[in-house]
């Protein structure tokens, strides 16, 4: 029996059948990951004999009936910044090259829990500050689309192997579009969950007021239930919001009938292609067909996100990314005099060129003199913004729009103006800012053949509504739009 | 023009609050990225914010605490796992400055 | 030359909390430890930990707030203070600077008979670092996290105080007030009181402030009253030669008896504070404050008056005993047992204090057992022992937590009850004794008191004084 392009719920249910056995599962797995992944480069680690060890285990819990949950024996990749005990978790930063966690992330153990398989840790731009995954100290991970192209960033390496039918799911990271992004050029489906939905416990900080974990997978379904898992009250993360339910596969079954979709029309206005935007105005169609009622509206302060974003996260990583320091793990400069030159030396030679520019902003903007005028000034404009999507909820349940301006550039292209890398963020920044739910899923290909993706973003705790809706879409896709997840 | 002029001081006194070594072109690289953005930001002047609360935290949770109950055993092992140097049970680092 | 001159001082004072576990993790806050053992991922800044905050923590900042009456701010935050050290594993402290828990106390001193109240200007929750320690032999420094996250409060006075007998009054009256709160043990030896001094001086009359400077490593009062004299001078000499004071951190050296700068190009002492995106504020309703309130123990005014009346010991008396809480705590453990209170008081006053001072010890380090004393206590009493031999198992007590009873019986040190060997004894002395006894005779009455000590040196102590002078009398009549 092949797992080859069936789901995490699909092949959970093929193992409770005894169609196969999570052992025979991950052998195909690892096969498929040595297959392709030499072109897509999106693992920095692949644990075999970890995953193995775990996929005995899980198969006698299984046949036990201890394990009956929809993750149980499936085999899943983790974003290299999301720590796993035992195995090595880099950030894809040398700085960390050899650091081995001594704990789990609250969301692994959960996964650990439901019976998932780690099988390793994907490959990212260093400490999640990038748009394109090239910013990897290790490895520059390809479009299975197009292997010229860049998968996205930051979660880069997870959506790749995703795409490429490596896997039919993983973990990653977005503090400002990071899960959603790569989702769109990879053309799987990834949620951003409500802040504080998963515990951020194990998850190494990058701007820890606007991170989240959340799934990405090839399908909605696969997306929810792969959330209910990952979603806990963690007393270990103290700002994790206690839910009345972590029920998210129920929603799978809802229609978006009378429901009130927005589409800000900033969003179409310009920067955008046109591609992108006829794959948006698809999608709006779509669900005007299926009942739910559309319409354009403004959405203040879009042009404000973006400033304030850079601020506040560089200034959260300047402090959070402090602690690497060459003193209690990870890389230590090899020739030194001195403490300050130990300092210097491991941070210079460990962080990546987009890490430094980010902390000496940070480290800049929240200096003696600057703090009110930056930092203080971008926390202000935080509580608008937020103000402003309070405001466009009172009368819409969802917002529809574009994931990013364009599909996935080519590799070597983003990096040279860092300040247009950052722009093209403009449509996921905002949703960290507020702590809003949205989900990325594939809506159209362009005249390259290059996936498209649309994202839902609901209020706070309406992860429900925006599921729903995707679900609906993807439904109404899957008879002209069938994913190849066998291009590599 | 920039009207941000970061000078040469300024970047190095970053680099001392960073504790980040710049070469030269780094430096020069890095002048003109923080007059960029700090040029982009100032869009956010466009808005009055002087009656605006800032917002740290997005949900107005409070109190979130632990009992003061010992839940750790001993954790010497794990700390030190990963030590890139160490000696006598610590962490080994270039001598601290006295006095 | 100096009397033109004030000195201005203002302290930062650090105590760690006597809770159970640190401030964001649920590792141990015992003193001493193997290195590193009472260490976890959160403590040790470990990629991905997240503090939690201790509730305790909150209530003894509170306690400590409400006795030096300040007020409680209702929504107090947590703020991140950016620095590299290697004693400081996240290379940022966790500490409160915009919104600190308590702020605008003040507390009474007295000195020379004078009171004067010290202003409070905040008093806030922060982490404390761990232990650096020089390894001689390779010439580097070896860090140990136990210490890593012990609990802190920083009470940060005003410029209040105008000499170094004020500053050890303050000291005191808060050590005092934390240790009667059960908040922190206090002790400036082991680290869980620390000072920071802030100094500048100024020609008398003048209004604004000098320069000041802020001397760190004090581990003692004689180190501060040292330091204080010191800096104080180090300015005016300045000032006198029309140099200016600079405005930084200098490092007390208790051996050299002088302070050095702590400047380097390295140190900014830019901390780039913000609020720490981990932590939610802490929010503190009236009904908190009054629970806080509800359960604080006696503290040492309302503890006077009540021995005052439920001891009917002197005001003086009572006012030394509840100088200390652990003394105050003796006296009465002791004296819920034996039910002597003024035989305690003396006991505790005299002897006890005696014996600290002699060897140079502080009253948290009183280690014998309430019930021995009392013990002793009710042997002097009903007799048993004479003051002078209770004097020495006293002594034996206070070093070995011995049971006096057993003690006694073991080194015979009874009084001796006998009248026959007591007469027999007596009238030996008289007879090696004739130029008193002729004395005596004479009208000199105070020779007895001379008879009575040779008596008693004869019985090695073990008489009853009242009895040998009874005795003697008669004898010589």
């Amino acid at each position: 029996m092949s797992i080859k392009n069936k789901t995490a719920v699909e092949i959970s249910k093929m193992i409770k059948d005894r169609q196969i056995s999570a052992v025979e599962v991950l052998e195909q797995t690892i096969q498929q990951i040595k297959e392709k992944d030499e072109k897509v480069k999106g693992f920095i680690t692949v644990d075999e004999d970890e995953a193995r060890k775990q996929a005995q285990i899980i198969q006698k819990g299984i046949e036990k009936g201890e394990l009956t949950g929809p993750l149980a024996g499936v085999p899943i990749a983790i974003k290299d910044n999301i720590d796993t005990k035992g195995i090595k978790t880099t950030c894809a930063s040398k700085i960390l090259y050899n650091f081995v966690p001594t704990f789990d992330a609250t969301a692994v153990k959960n996964l650990k829990e439901a019976g998932a398989i780690i099988v390793g840790k994907t490959n990212m731009d260093e400490f999640a500050m990038g748009s394109t995954s090239e910013t990897s100290a290790f490895a520059t991970t390809r479009n299975p689309w197009d292997l010229t192209k860049v998968p996205g960033g930051s979660s880069g390496g997870t959506c790749a192997v995703v795409a490429s039918g490596q896997v039919s799911c993983g973990l990653g990271s977005d503090t400002g579009g990071s899960i959603r992004q790569p989702s769109s050029y990879c053309g799987v489906t990834g949620i951003k969950p409500t802040y504080g939905t998963v515990s951020r416990y194990g998850l190494i900080a990058y701007g820890s007021s606007l991170d989240q974990i959340g799934p990405v997978a090839r399908n909605v379904a696969d997306c929810a239930t792969i959330l209910e898992t990952i979603s806990s009250y963690d007393r270990f993360d103290s700002t994790s919001m206690k839910r009345d339910k972590y029920d998210f596969t129920s929603a799978l079954d809802k229609d978006v009938k009378g429901m009130r979709i927005g589409i800000p029309k900033e969003y179409l206005e310009k920067g955008i292609d046109d591609e992108v935007k006829e794959a948006v105005l698809k999608a709006a169609q779509i669900m005007k067909d299926k009942g739910a009622k559309v319409e354009e509206f403004s959405l203040d302060l879009v042009d404000y996100a973006i400033p304030a974003y850079y601020i506040i996260a560089c200034a959260e990583a300047s402090s959070n990314l402090a602690r690497f320091d060459g003193v209690k793990y990870g890389y230590r400069s090899k020739e030194y005099e001195g403490l300050h030159e130990m300092y210097k030396k491991s941070r210079s030679e460990g962080f990546g060129d987009e890490v430094k520019r980010r902390i000496m902003l940070g480290s800049f903007v929240l200096s003696s003199g600057y703090y009110d005028a930056y930092y203080l000034k971008a926390l202000k404009v935080k509580r608008l913004i937020k103000e402003a999507y309070d405001k466009a909820f009172e009368k819409y349940d969802l917002i529809l729009g574009p994931v990013a301006p364009t599909t996935a550039p080519t590799i070597g292209e983003s990096l040279k103006d860092p300040l247009k890398m950052y722009l093209s963020d403009i449509y996921t920044i905002s949703v960290n800012l507020a702590g809003l739910p949205a989900i990325s899923l594939p809506c159209a290909l362009d005249k390259n053949k290059m996936p498209i993706g649309v994202q839902f973003i609901a209020n706070c705790f309406e992860e429900n509504k925006m599921i729903a809706a995707g679900q609906t879409l993807e439904k109404e896709l899957a008879e002209n739009f069938v994913l190849d997840f066998s291009l590599v | 023009m920039s009207a941000h002029k970061i000078t040469d001081e300024v970047i190095e006194y970053v680099g001392i609050l960073a504790k980040l070594d710049l070469n030269d072109e780094q430096k020069e690289k890095a002048k003109k990225d923080m007059e960029e953005m700090l040029e982009y930001v100032d869009k956010l002047n466009e808005l009055d914010t002087s009656d605006i609360e800032p917002m740290t935290h997005i949900f107005p949770i409070e109190n979130v605490f632990r009992e003061d109950e010992v839940t750790n055993s001993d954790g010497k092992e794990a700390t030190l796992l990963n030590a890139p140097e160490k000696k006598d049970d610590g962490f080994k680092v270039p001598k601290t400055i006295e006095g | 030359m100096s009397r033109e001159y004030e000195t201005v001082i203002g302290l930062e004072v650090h105590v760690e909390l006597a809770t159970k576990t640190k401030i964001f993790c649920g590792c141990k806050t015992d003193f001493g430890g193997a290195p590193n053992t009472h260490t976890c991922p959160i403590c040790t800044g470990m990629p991905g930990a997240l503090p939690i905050l201790n509730k305790k923590v909150v209530e003894y900042a509170m306690a400590v707030g409400i006795a030096t009456n300040c007020e409680i701010t209702k929504y107090s935050k947590f703020d991140r203070k950016n620095y590299f050290y290697p004693d400081n594993p996240q290379n940022y402290q966790i500490s409160q600077l915009y919104l600190p828990i308590c702020r605008n106390g003040k507390v009474e001193i007295e000195v020379g008979g004078v009171k004067k109240e010290i202003g409070i200007h905040e008093i806030h929750m922060e982490e404390d670092a761990g232990k650096l320690v020089h390894d001689e032999w390779e010439d580097v420094s070896i860090v140990d996290y136990n210490r890593s996250g012990v609990p802190l409060i920083e009470i940060v006075s005003e410029p209040d105080m105008r000499s170094a007998d004020e500053v050890i009054a303050y000291l005191e009256k808060l050590r005092q007030t934390i240790q009667y709160l059960g908040a922190s043990d206090c002790k400036l030896n082991e680290g869980s009181m620390r000072a920071d001094v802030n100094i500048s001086v100024r020609k008398i009359g003048q209004k604004e402030f000098g320069t000041r400077t802020e001397m760190k490593n004090l581990n003692s009062f004689k180190a501060i009253s040292h330091a204080i004299e010191g800096e104080t001078e180090r300015q005016i000499e300045l000032l006198e030669m029309n140099r200016e004071v600079i405005q930084e951190t200098r490092r007390w050296d208790d051996n050299k008896e002088s302070s050095k700068s702590m400047r380097s190009k390295e140190d900014a002492k830019d901390y780039r504070y913000f609020p720490d995106p981990d932590l939610p504020p802490i929010c503190i309703p009236d009904e908190w404050i009054q629970k806080v309130k509800d359960n604080q123990p006696e503290l040492r005014e309302e503890k006077l008056e009540r021995y005052k009346k439920d001891y009917d010991i002197s005001e003086y008396d009572a006012s030394l005993i509840t100088e200390s809480k652990h003394l105050a705590d003796l006296f009465e453990e002791t004296t819920a047992i034996c039910n002597k209170p003024k035989r305690v008081v003396n006991f505790i006053l005299g002897e006890l204090l005696r014996l600290l001072k002699e060897k140079e010890m502080d009253d948290s380090d009183i280690s014998f057992s309430p019930e021995n004393f009392a013990k002793l206590i009710e042997l002097v009493d009903s007799g048993v022992v004479n003051s002078t031999v209770s004097k020495q198992v006293f002594g034996e007590i206070f070093e070995n937590n011995v049971d006096p009873e057993v003690y006694i019986k073991e080194n015979n040190l009874m009084v001796v009850n006998d009248d026959g060997e007591l007469e027999k004894v007596i009238e030996e002395v008289i007879s090696a004794n004739p130029k008193s006894v002729e004395d005596y005779k004479a009208g000199k009455k105070k020779a007895i008191g001379f008879l009575v000590g040779q008596t008693m040196k004869a019985m090695q102590g073990k008489a009853n004084p009242g009895k040998v002078n009874q005795i003697l009398t008669e004898k010589l009549q």
